[in-house]
């Protein structure tokens, strides 16, 4: 039971970066990410190859799924930032769609279907049974790094930026913002925190396949941003967890239910998902934890922010 | 040769794929979100016409079906999810598309399972114009998607309620100003759209099986189509249709058959890069 829990809380953990992730550009500066997945497979596929095939260090196959995850953030957002938002939605879903092409394709790299399994955690053989107590502490001591960054941002200038950006970005660019760098930046940074995500997922689960990728985890996602409240990194966070338990707590529900086979199930869980996201959008779209905005620091005399 | 076969099959692919593709542009001209619940109601016109054919009605009949139950959950969503986010903006509207479109692939999974279907046409010797190959089947389905095409066509360019979508998607002040009814055109533009994107889903079922991720396949060849052509250009729809089914079954000569849907996404990629606007401009007609 202790390390069912664990478990969850992990996994929640992992689900919570990424709630993080697209806190930062959907609350932040209004952008979304519809690929949401295929970043976090991005960092998984990263770090696992770095770490497998490379026989790097699992600090070094981390550190390349930030790297990764950014700079395909970076491209994404290259060719279509300066465009509307609509634009960006169709992008990124495409892009998840191809990175699971890709890593069910290329077998010489991802050995495609059959996925990578055998990918080190850190000190595994000597913890035993307590690897999945400590792995845990590791991602809420990412989490805690994540969060307090991206509440930093938040509150310094550079989240009011994003802010401005989000309400009217004309306004924004008169004020002499360059919209255009803020959104960049903070989607290369949201990218890079769902590849880290995806690298944390990888090293804890083991084995990481395409199929583990699918475009469902961006809805959850959006469903515990959306439920735990937008603009608001520790809404995210509970949003997270409340999506967790919401998923758990709906296998044990449709096993309830009798004479359903197993494609059924996982049916009912997915359209419980959706349906909740709809209900969520539709009722209470500031979510539990409502956005704080901070009232602006008053300008220091001859200041000028 | 193959070459030339390659293209015979994107045109034929580029037909089919032609009539979604308009149903999503307009509703996107209209109603001013990008739905992607496209896919979900790309399956379950599919498979309305799976149960529609098999129930004994003729090929037309069967689309028919196809395109008033796609019609109706299209409008059905787009009245208790989407639309009234879309005052909000166009996000939250195109995230509540999301899932809806998820909740229509799981209803069509509870019933139906995952197992592919096929309809049951009957078979057909295949045709050689000199070394080209098709399949009178093949023919069939594009024919019917070229008079249904028509038809859009002729509605759009003729009838009241065509001139009034067109007028509403140029200019909804100008068009309400002169007296037309948004609401109205946005229920058309929800029932119709979503009926030939229903249409749509049924068309590349014929072709080859369907399954609740019937439509899914085909979401990113819509999107690409539309974008290419111009996001919220009906004629726009119908040209990059053809460019992407064409590209499609040319890479599959290139890269394999396995990179067929990363096409769609090179394409959009591209032409946002190069012509933001589209081949055709974003006009709607």
């Amino acid at each position: 039971m202790l390390s069912y829990l664990l478990f969850i809380a992990t996994v929640g953990g992992v689900y919570g970066l990424l709630a993080l992730s697209l806190n930062l550009i959907w609350g932040g500066a209004g952008m979304v990410n519809l690929g949401l997945a295929g970043f976090f497979a991005v960092g998984a596929y990263a770090s696992a190859l770095l770490t497998t095939a490379g026989h790097a260090p699992i600090a070094a196959g981390w550190l390349l799924a930030l790297l990764a995850g950014g700079l395909a953030g970076l491209i994404v957002t290259l060719s279509t930032t300066r465009l509307r938002e609509d634009y960006l939605a169709i992008v990124t879903l495409g892009f998840a769609e191809v990175v699971r092409l890709m890593a069910a394709n290329e077998i010489w790299l991802t050995r495609g279907a059959d996925g990578i399994s055998g990918i080190p955690g850190p000190w595994k053989r000597a913890l035993g049974q307590d690897f999945n107590a400590v792995y845990f502490l590791i991602v809420v001591g990412a989490l805690m790094v994540v969060f307090f960054v991206v509440r930093r941002i938040d509150r310094a200038p550079y989240g009011r930026a994003l802010r401005a950006i989000r309400e009217d970005a004309q306004v924004a660019q008169v004020a002499g913002k360059s919209v255009l760098r803020f959104k960049t930046e903070a989607f290369a940074l949201s990218a890079a925190i769902a590849g880290l995500a995806g690298a944390l997922y990888g090293h804890f689960t083991s084995y990481i396949a395409p199929d583990l990728f699918l475009p469902l985890i961006t809805v959850y996602i959006f469903l515990a941003v959306a439920s735990g409240g937008t603009g608001r990194p520790a809404g995210a966070l509970l949003g997270a967890y409340m999506v967790m338990t919401l998923l758990e707590s709906s296998r044990f529900f449709v096993e309830w239910i009798p004479a359903v086979t197993a494609v059924q199930r996982a049916a009912l869980k997915e359209l419980l998902i959706a349906l909740a996201l709809i209900v969520v959008l539709r009722l209470k779209p500031s979510g539990v934890l409502p956005e704080r905005i901070p009232p602006a620091p008053r300008a220091a005399p001859g200041g000028t922010s | 040769m193959i070459v030339l076969q390659a293209l015979v099959n994107g045109l034929v692919s580029g037909t089919l794929l032609a009539v979604p593709a308009i149903g999503f542009t307009a509703m996107f001209a209209v109603l001013r979100f990008p739905n992607f619940s496209v896919s979900g109601v790309a399956t379950l016109g599919a498979f309305a016409g799976y149960l529609a054919y098999g129930a004994g009605l003729q090929m037309a009949g069967s689309l028919a079906v196809a395109f008033i139950v796609a019609g109706a959950a299209g409008l059905f969503f787009d009245k208790v999810a989407h639309l009234p986010l879309v005052k909000q903006g166009a996000l939250p509207a195109a995230i509540a598309s999301i899932a809806t479109g998820l909740v229509l692939e799981n209803v069509v999974r509870l019933g139906f399972g995952n197992e592919p279907r096929g309809y049951d046409r009957p078979i057909a010797r295949d045709v050689y114009l000199g070394d080209i190959r098709v399949s009178p089947q093949q023919l069939e389905t594009m024919a019917l998607a070229l008079a249904l095409m028509l038809a859009v066509f002729t509605a759009l360019a003729f009838t009241r309620i065509g001139k009034a979508m067109r007028a509403s998607a140029d200019n909804p002040e100008l068009a309400a100003l002169k007296g037309i009814r948004p609401e109205r055109i946005a229920m058309m533009a929800s029932f119709v759209g979503m009926g030939l994107v229903g249409v749509g889903g049924m068309l590349f079922g014929l072709d080859s099986s369907i399954d609740p991720l019937t439509g899914t396949r085909i979401l990113l060849s819509i999107f690409a189509a539309a974008v290419l052509g111009g996001l919220g250009s009906a004629p726009g729809a119908v040209l990059g249709a053809f460019l992407i089914g064409m590209a499609e079954e040319l890479s599959v000569l290139v890269v394999g058959s396995q990179y067929r849907a990363a096409v769609g996404f090179v394409a959009i990629l591209l032409v946002l890069t190069l012509r933001p606007r589209g081949l055709l401009g974003e006009r709607a007609f």
